[in-house]
């Protein structure tokens, strides 16, 4: 049973140099209790992915065509009151940036207290919940640090606080959008652990973005591999990281300078750059930065499935 | 919050301390004997002289500053020139007045200033906008007494819908209210359009923060995003510039008691200033200074009041 499954979704952006494709045919599923992982350079569409999702798509960007079947509705089809139901309750996010994530002219019990405004319960019960859930992510002394500001927290506590916000009402999906990005590597460790058993507690499917090869490798069940706003390979964490089809996740994991199994801090880097979205190349969109680059792909490259596991390259044979 | 009470209290008193100073190097700076210009052209030299050691004049430049100081931190600001009453006290009675028209000019510039801003942001790009953008640099650009004059023909020469001077009835609220729209109209129109431009500016800008995002991904209603979540954070800038504008409603105050007839300091400066009222001028310059200073004090300790991170800066 699947959760999120996203269909053949294309999302464009209007530019002033033309319309700019962010997102092209992009299909992958999120099944139930699963962390899926979303990984690929910068710039490759991973937050517009999300925007998406949660129908926050930028003024000049729109869903072309495509499907966002959540719970089996689709997203795509809903106005934006329906959409403000969904989030917050049954999808939640954390952002990348702990630092400008929470309002700063808002005490942290006032924004707990807000985000539960769907409940039914009194203003004690709620603060009691919020007081629960920052125990919960180990903010000490919880009860005073309700009528804190965030300024008042360090970055790893305001992140902690962040994800005890998007966990209160217990969602069916959490996106994490490079939650841990900010962070030094102690903090990223015990946010991955807290991210973890709170999955687990809750019984949520997430949906994890990074780039950060490491912290995928670790965390999630399944991985999605993203070039220049396209799906180029997809399957589990075993099969992508230790069978990988695709000559973009070879290099991926071939540029992670200590390899997949400890943490970098860097962006992996490819020679050569991500196409212009505004033209994208007809054949295969990797072909420009390919090293095993053959005249067939300058022709769409089909999707290839070995037992679950996808990738788009002419050189996979099933 | 108190410290920074404090602390904004404190640099308020240096503030006016070398108001003090500045003014006072002014008026010894004048050419001039002031106790000629006093006594008028007919006075003897004794006469001038007697007056002069009254005055203090013949004293070290250094005790002339320290009485001045002394005396005016005393509310003793001396006696004007024509009835020889206390400065303190004229000016004091003319205050009132000018203190309601500077408060209606900031009524006006908040109560339409404000939700225009909002309401552009929001519906940004649409005719709206662009109709208030035009309306809030046109109101911008002319001056504060070509509005007092137009006004004046419109709604009380022609329409006759308000009354054209005075300050209205003395102890009447109401009748005081209804001479106070035109005016104060005068005096605020032009930050109406400032602010409308500041605050669209600044919701701008804090729509585009992360936090918003997140109180949208949170599915927090439209109305309490924009209202409890962004304008709270966009104001802050505008709480700032309105203390400042205080200084330029003072000077547009004048034009506007002067077009009207109405009583305040800036017609007192005006009239004191044609009849070369030298003390009274000083003083009343001196109390406006202090207004002034007391007014973006008010405006700083707001601001820490609204923005938590300036209270513990401080
Ligand atoms: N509002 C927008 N207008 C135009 N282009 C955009 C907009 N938002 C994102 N893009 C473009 O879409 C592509 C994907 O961006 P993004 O989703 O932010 O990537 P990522 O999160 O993976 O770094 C980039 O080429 C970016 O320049
Ligand atoms: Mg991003």
């Amino acid at each position: 049973m699947n959760v999120l499954g996203i269909r053949n979704l294309n999302v464009t952006f209007g530019t002033e140099g033309g319309p700019l494709r962010a997102l092209r045919n992009v299909s992958f599923d999120v099944p139930r209790h699963r962390i899926v992982g979303v990984v690929g350079e910068s710039g490759c569409g991973k937050s517009t992915l999300i925007n998406a999702i949660l129908g926050l798509l930028a003024d000049n960007g729109q869903v072309e065509s495509g499907q966002i079947l959540f719970e089996e509705r689709d997203l795509t089809q809903m106005d934006s009151l329906e959409m403000q139901a969904m989030r917050g309750s049954r999808i939640s996010t954390v952002f990348q940036d702990p630092m400008g994530a929470l309002n700063p002219v808002i005490s942290v019990g006032k924004q707990m207290l807000h985000i539960q405004y769907r409940s039914d319960l009194g203003r004690t019960e709620k603060n009691a919940r919020s007081v629960e859930m920052l125990r919960r992510v180990r903010i000490p002394d919880p009860k005073s640090a309700l009528s804190r500001y965030p300024h008042e927290f360090s970055g790893g506590m305001k992140q902690r606080i962040a994800i005890a916000m998007a966990m209160m009402m217990e969602p069916v999906l959490l996106i994490a959008d490079e939650p841990t990005t900010a962070l030094d590597a102690t903090l990223e460790v015990a946010t991955i652990e807290l991210l973890q058993e709170l999955q687990a507690q809750i019984g949520c499917s997430v949906l994890f973005i990074s780039h950060h090869l490491g912290v995928i490798a670790e965390l999630c069940d399944d991985v999605v591999v993203m070039y220049a706003g396209e799906v180029v390979e997809r399957g589990t964490t075993r099969q992508i990281f230790h069978d990988p089809l695709h000559p973009y996740t070879e290099r991926l994991l071939r540029c992670d300078p200590a390899g997949q199994s400890t943490r970098t801090r860097h962006l992996p880097t490819i020679p050569g750059e991500i196409p212009d979205l505004r033209d994208p190349p007809k054949g295969c969109i990797f072909a420009d930065r390919c090293d095993r680059r053959e005249t067939i792909c300058e022709t769409a490259p089909p999707e290839v499935e070995m037992g679950g596991h996808r990738a788009c390259c002419h050189r996979v044979k099933p | 919050m108190l410290s920074y009470s404090l602390k904004r209290l404190g640099l308020a008193v240096a503030i006016v301390s070398v108001a003090m100073l500045l003014l006072f190097a002014m008026i010894y700076l004048i050419p001039g004997d002031p106790a000629a210009v006093a006594l008028g052209p007919r006075a003897t030299e004794a006469m001038r002289e007697a007056l002069r050691i009254k005055m203090g004049l013949d004293q070290p430049v250094w005790i002339q500053f320290w009485n001045f100081f002394i005396n005016a931190w005393q509310g003793d600001l001396g006696n004007e020139v024509l009835s020889n009453r206390p400065v303190a006290k004229v000016v004091m009675e003319q205050l009132p007045s000018t203190l309601a028209l500077i408060v209606g000019g900031m009524a006006w510039s908040i109560a339409l200033g404000i939700p225009l801003g909002c309401w552009t942001a929001v519906k940004r790009g649409g005719m709206a906008d662009r109709i208030v953008g035009v309306f809030s640099v046109a109101v911008i650009a002319v001056p504060s007494f070509v509005v007092a004059i137009y006004a004046l023909l419109i709604f009380s020469v022609s329409l006759r819908w308000l009354p054209a001077i005075g300050a209205g009835e003395p102890g009447d609220i109401g009748d005081q209210l209804v001479h106070l729209i035109l005016p104060s109209l005068a005096v605020g129109l032009g930050w109406v359009g400032y602010i409308a431009r500041m605050v669209r500016a600044s919701m701008l800008e804090v729509l585009e923060a992360p936090h918003i995002r997140t109180a949208r991904a949170f599915g927090l209603p439209d109305r309490q995003i924009t209202y409890r979540y962004a304008l709270t954070i966009a104001i802050l800038p505008t709480v700032t510039l309105l203390g400042v504008g205080i200084g330029q409603m003072l000077s547009s105050a004048v034009f506007a008691e002067i077009v009207f007839a109405r009583p305040g300091v800036g017609k007192l400066v005006y009239d004191a200033i044609l009849t070369r009222n030298y003390p009274l001028v000083t003083g009343a310059v001196l109390v406006t200074t202090v207004l002034f200073i007391l007014i973006n004090l008010i405006a700083d300790l707001v601001v820490g009041y609204l923005d938590p991170r300036v209270r513990s800066r401080l």
